[in-house]
């Protein structure tokens, strides 16, 4: 029955919904771009592992106070060996520092590649392993022997089809012998994880000095255990550094809490912004609706009252126009939904990104049309409902 | 006794004036009686017939249809006597423009809750009774007036209603065309429905069995022939 009515007037419906077409369109293509986003961004930051602790001079969070940090001291070696001396609750402890040299094997040279002096643990610590070889051991580790494993990108530069293990590879012009090759672990927020050479950090502390500020990456097998052992890190960094009490830590905690609470900060931001934009034009809608049902219902007296007189009950008018009133808008919200969908893709697809269809979106599309229906058509079809049947039938 | 009217006034009010349209009316009519109601334009008729239709209510006086008193009941409750008891047939069809025969006709089942497939079914035989077999899926501007009366006879009888209301269903057709109506009137009189028509022409009253006639709002005679 609603359809008929609509059919007759396929171009007005059309206009009517065009407010509601625009709001879903809007809060559609948003959250389609931000689930997308979300995908992205989680799957990156679950790479850093959620039971890891970085003690690093600068916070992640934060960043607008820089100045406070800048004169803080690097985190230390001598730093590391009280945190792997004192921490009773980590259970893999490594020591990071990098550097970016030109690395060659033969006559095959790259610049740019990241060198990273660490320990054994950091196998652990930053969820990376061996896929041909071995990693560093503790005996590479403690005799600061010459050894380096490969990301899988710099191994393919150097060595094409070339198998690595055993040769002899250039850090500027220091030879290290190649153990073990890494796991393909692909771009972390764009940059590659997997041109980098890991080398023992006693060996990249004599080469190039131990002057440079470490990150010391703690994790523990007990995730439960994270808060305990922060508090546990802090206080061997404040006794190491004689901070005094009610004096500020001069060193940053980073976890990746820190980063999603940040990211999801964020979102939440947009999400406001996307509701109010998507809200105004969805009220605009319903009045729209609102309007375009009293003209309806003013058209359309006759039919009431032929129906009123056939024993169309009240409550039968009124489901007539709300159901007309819905189905006007959720035609809005169908099509927005299909617009705001193909829009975020569109918006995804420019940071190479995408997602699926998701059921929330497409719930959220309907949900907010058919309740602009209901609310816009209750007045109209209520005005409609108490005609009189009498007056109605005479109406022209 | 199926309809039973007592003392019944009725008023219309515009703004300050009282315009009465019927005045102290008695009536009664038994089952299966075939009536005709005439009377001069603006005497009452139209009034008359929307109140025994449940369309309308009295302003005072007392309507007794099949034992039930109508006159204190509410919207919806009337709703319900005019979908159950009551057939109305209009001088202007009032056929719903967009809907074709079958629907139109079945629309009094929709809204008893009869299933479709018994709505689609009831709705046919309705229209072969009234001779439109075949013009099932036709719109009202695709068919001739006489053929949209039948359409709108077919909507009344479909609930087999205790009283069929006719108010001049010939007005907008020329005589031979309502020659044939009042043959389809005939024929359900002779079924055994209770049939009341507001005409102005003496032909169509010679049909019926029983003429009452009003003047400003007063039944001044009621006769049987
Ligand atoms: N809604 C109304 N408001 C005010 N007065 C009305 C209304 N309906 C009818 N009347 C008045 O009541 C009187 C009776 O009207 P009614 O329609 O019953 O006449 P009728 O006999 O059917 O006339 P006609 O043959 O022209 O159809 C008339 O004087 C009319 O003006
Ligand atoms: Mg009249």
């Amino acid at each position: 029955m609603a359809w008929t009515a609509l059919k007759a007037h396929k171009l007005r419906s059309l206009l009517t919904t065009l407010g509601i077409l625009i709001g879903v369109t809007t809060i559609i293509t948003i959250w389609t771009t931000i689930e997308g986003l979300n995908q992205y961004v989680y799957g990156q930051l679950s790479n850093i592992g959620a039971s890891t602790l970085y003690i690093q001079k600068w916070p992640w969070s934060g960043g607008g106070e820089w100045w406070k940090y800048r004169n803080r001291k690097d985190i230390t070696y001598k730093e590391y060996e009280a945190v792997e001396k004192y921490s009773t609750l980590a259970d893999y402890i490594s020591p990071q520092v990098i550097s970016v040299k030109t690395v060659s094997y033969k006559n095959n040279k790259y610049e740019n590649v990241i060198i990273n002096g660490t320990n054994d643990d950091y196998s652990e610590t930053s969820n990376v392993y061996p896929d041909i070889g071995r990693f560093l051991t503790e005996l590479d580790v403690n005799n600061n022997v010459p050894v380096c494993v490969l990301g899988s990108e710099t191994a393919e530069n150097l060595f094409k089809d070339e198998n690595p293990i055993g040769r002899r590879i250039k850090i500027g012009s220091d030879k290290y012998r190649v153990v073990g090759i890494l796991e393909k672990k692909g771009s972390f927020f764009g940059q590659s994880m997997d041109n980098q050479v890991i080398v023992p950090i006693g060996t990249f502390r004599r080469v190039y000095g131990g002057h440079r500020g470490l990150t010391i990456a703690v994790k523990t097998a007990h995730p439960e255990l994270l808060e305990e052992m922060k508090e546990e890190l802090r206080g061997i960094m404040r006794r190491d550094r004689k901070i005094k009490p009610g004096k500020e830590d001069d060193f940053s905690l980073n976890q990746m809490d820190m980063l999603s609470d940040m990211y999801a900060q964020l979102t939440t931001t947009l999400f406001a912004i996307v509701f109010v934009i998507g809200g105004i034009s969805l009220l605009v809608g319903g009045i729209g609706i609102m309007n375009i049902m009293l003209v309806s219902v003013t058209e359309r007296t006759r039919e009431i009252g032929i129906r009123k007189a056939i024993g169309a009950k009240r409550k039968n008018i009124l489901r007539q126009f709300l159901i007309e009133a819905v189905v006007i808008s959720s035609v809005g919200g169908f099509i927005g939904i299909i617009i705001g969908y193909f829009g975020g893709m569109a918006v995804l697809a420019q940071m190479d990104l995408t997602t699926g269809v998701s059921i929330t979106s497409i719930a959220i599309g309907f949900g907010f049309s058919s309740t602009v229906g209901v609310l816009a058509g209750f007045y109209p079809a209520f005005k409609a409902s108490k005609l009189n049947p009498i007056e109605s039938l005479r109406y022209e | 006794m199926l309809i039973q009217i007592k003392q019944l006034n009725k008023t219309y009010k515009l703004g300050e004036i009282e315009v009465p349209a019927l005045k102290e009316a008695d009536l009664s009519i038994e089952k299966n009686e075939y009536v005709a109601i005439m009377g001069p334009s603006g005497s009452g008729k139209s009034t008359l017939m929307n109140i025994l239709g449940c369309l309308d209510v009295l302003t005072d006086g007392e309507y007794i249809l099949n034992d039930q008193n109508v006159s204190s009941l509410s919207d919806d409750e009337l709703a319900d006597i005019r979908n159950k008891e009551i057939g109305f047939v209009f001088q202007t069809f009032n056929l719903l423009p967009r809907a074709n025969a079958l629907h139109n006709v079945e629309l009094p089942l929709i809204y008893n809750g009869t299933p479709r497939v018994k709505r689609h079914e009831l709705a046919k035989q309705a229209l072969e009774r009234v001779g439109l077999g075949d013009r099932v899926h036709h719109k009202p501007n695709e068919l001739s007036g006489g053929q949209r009366q039948r359409v709108a006879i077919a909507r009344a009888l479909i609930n087999n209603p205790s009283i069929i209301l006719a108010d001049e269903p010939t007005g907008n057709l020329d005589s031979k065309i309502g020659e044939e109506i009042m043959e389809i009137f005939e024929e359900l009189s002779k079924a055994g429905n209770t049939i009341i028509i507001v005409t102005h022409e003496e032909y169509i009253a010679k049909h019926c069995k029983r003429i009452i006639r009003l003047l400003d709002g007063k039944i001044v005679s009621d006769v049987r022939n």
